[in-house]
């Protein structure tokens, strides 16, 4: 990777100059661009776990979690604050990713990923069943206040547009520093290599376990901005599709750094939108190609060709 | 005693129609190490097809017993073409990547064709209810069954027995369960590996898309069937064994039985019954209740 002292400043000044674009940018970019984060955010989770090998098709289940902690908050106590809602979704998707991954932590390959596929249509299960929360229908998202701001109608989404860029960059900041760090190192040499690690005096059980937690605490904070992006929640957002996409956008961005998965979620977004206007009923059909087309002929996502072109022009 | 007896048949109606979905799914799994999500779309095109051709034979006037015919028809016309299309289309420039990706790209395949339906057929449910009766009932113990729903039973152990013998018994299943076991040996005693997966990719077709003409009459056609099929056949796939055919049999059973159990006494929890006995069982059984040992790599 080059210029690798650099790369936490470019995250401020990438996610500032978002920002900055923001208030000049139309209402319907505004909404793709507060989407791309929201699912960015979760993909930079699905990123982490993938470093070491591991695919989740069940992370619909931390989504849909912060989706109802933001909905479960303001429905029982009324707290409608971005800033306590968000953190309220990282702590309940953690305690469950905390919880889930005593089992988890165990397993690999095709089997972890069927598991936590398992827990999410559990979850799903129960949400479909739960009248409380409105069954299959869901409920309505209130609309978020920043610290104490009472929402103002169309200003509302630019505020939150600015709250997801700043949440983004801190998350992409604290993974990249994660990443740089002693256990993040170990995800490489986890996927190649388990047996080694242990040998280096290293639990593989117990690294999996932190990287499984920080992947939940990531697709909660992910799903409560996604919740208050479209002001509406309902159990389709833990369905085993959800999780699928979740995984299909990681792919679609790579794993490289932690700016693939905003890229990944940015082309998906742009996608999602123009297919629905081209084909509304039949929009699965031009994104499924797109799917296909990344997997055959960028195997490695459409970070590896910029990051290409970065080390080619390195030298 | 009748409600253990409603749940009994019930399960293994279910069960029934689970093994057979879910057999295509393990066969792929087990020759091409390929996940196949696609599996769901085999099973809606597969209803579909049933549905039109149902109709088409109706509407000329024919009788209803020439609907049976349609079934086979329906399967091997659907897994014999999309099943080859999609080998030799996608998954065969797939060779050598890792589990993943090529599940992903069937993935990519269902999201295609799940879209493909109302294309081609229409939002709206069609009806397929026309050769439901046709075979009258049966009273169990007081109960009355539909024999179409008890052929199930009969199909699936009909399409279990062939596949078994067919693995067991014939020069082609006998190449087929070696690839199984290894493909790199395989490969070594002068098998054409390569030349084994569109035929077997092409079979697991054909018994995805039997499951859904079969099923078409006893179920609404409508979009969205191929989605929840293809959930239920991983479970089942995955609590027997990727890859194990009597695994997918057992697997099947289990599913079948629990939710037969739920629906009846508990009706609550019949949405997640599924999948918490698929988490039961890898919690004692990481690997599937008969997956072979894997061998650590130092």
């Amino acid at each position: 990777m080059p210029m690798p002292r650099s790369t936490g400043w470019l995250i401020v000044i990438v996610f500032g100059g978002v920002a900055l674009g923001g208030l000049g940018l139309p209402a319907w970019m505004i909404s793709v661009g507060l989407s791309a984060m929201s699912q960015g955010i979760v993909v930079l989770g699905l990123v982490v776990l993938m470093r070491a090998g591991l695919i989740s098709f069940g992370q619909g289940l931390y989504f849909g979690l912060g989706g109802y902690a933001v909905g479960v908050l303001s429905l029982e106590f009324g707290i409608t604050d971005a800033f306590l809602r968000v953190i309220a979704a990282a702590l309940a998707a953690a305690a469950v990713g905390l919880l889930l991954g005593c089992l988890l932590r165990r397993y690999r390959g095709i089997f972890f990923a069927m598991l936590s596929l398992a827990f999410s249509m559990i979850f799903y299960g129960l949400l479909v069943k739960n009248q409380n929360l409105g069954s299959t229908d869901g409920f309505r998202v209130l609309a978020s206040t920043f610290a104490g701001r009472p929402p103002t109608g169309g200003a509302n989404q630019l505020w939150l547009f600015l709250f997801a860029c700043l949440l983004s960059a801190v998350c992409a900041l604290a993974v990249h520093r994660y990443f740089r760090s002693t256990l993040g190192w170990l995800a490489t040499a986890i996927r190649d290599n388990e047996t080694r690690v242990e040998y280096l005096g290293c639990s593989v059980n117990a690294a999996v376990h932190l990287k499984l937690v920080l992947c939940s605490a990531l697709a909660g904070i992910g799903g409560a901005l996604s919740a208050m992006t479209v002001g509406h929640i309902d159990p389709a957002i833990t369905y085993w599709t959800t999780s699928g996409e979740l995984v299909f956008v990681a792919i679609l961005g790579g794993a490289g750094s932690v700016f693939a998965p905003f890229l990944g979620a940015l082309v998906f977004q742009v996608v999602h939108t123009l297919a629905l206007a081209m084909l509304p009923h039949a929009w699965h059909v031009i994104l499924g190609g797109v799917l296909l087309a990344s997997i055959l002929f960028m195997p490695d996502g459409l970070w590896s060709a910029i990051a290409r072109r970065r080390e080619r022009s390195h030298g | 005693m009748a409600i253990s007896l409603t749940i009994l048949m019930d399960g293994l109606i279910y069960a029934a129609w689970l093994f057979v979905v879910a057999l295509g799914m393990t066969l792929i799994f087990g020759v091409m190490r390929i996940l196949n999500v696609a599996h769901g779309s085999f099973y809606a095109f597969g209803a579909y097809t049933m549905a039109t051709l149902l109709n088409l034979i109706t509407g000329a006037g024919l009788p209803f017993a020439y609907g049976f015919l349609a079934i086979p028809l329906a399967a091997l016309a659907v897994g014999g073409g999309l099943g080859t299309m999609m080998e030799t289309g996608v998954l065969r420039w797939l060779h050598g990547r890792d589990e993943v990706a090529a599940a992903l790209a069937t993935f990519a395949l269902f999201l295609i064709l799940e879209d493909m339906v109302p294309l081609i057929w229409g939002l709206d449910a069609i009806p397929t209810y026309q050769i439901y009766g046709v075979l009258g009932t049966t009273d169990i113990g007081g109960m009355i069954f539909n024999n179409y729903e008890l052929s199930f039973i009969l199909l699936a152990i009909v399409v279990g027995a062939i596949t078994w013998w067919g693995l067991r018994h014939t020069r082609q299943g006998k190449i087929v369960l070696a690839v199984i076991h290894d493909p790199e040996a395989a490969q070594a005693f002068g098998i054409n590996v390569r030349r084994v997966f569109p035929t077997v990719f092409a079979i697991g077709g054909v018994l995805g898309a039997l499951a859904g003409a079969y099923s078409a009459p006893m179920i609404t056609v409508y979009p969205g069937i191929g989605v929840e099929a293809v959930i239920l056949a991983f479970a089942v796939v995955v609590i027997g064994g990727l890859g194990s055919v009597p695994g997918a049999m057992i697997g099947a059973l289990a599913v079948g039985l629990a939710r037969a159990v739920a629906v009846h006494l508990l009706p609550q929890v019949e949405l997640f019954v599924i999948y918490s006995v698929m988490t039961l069982v890898l919690l004692f059984r990481p690997s599937g209740l008969f997956a072979k040992p894997v061998a650590r790599r130092i």
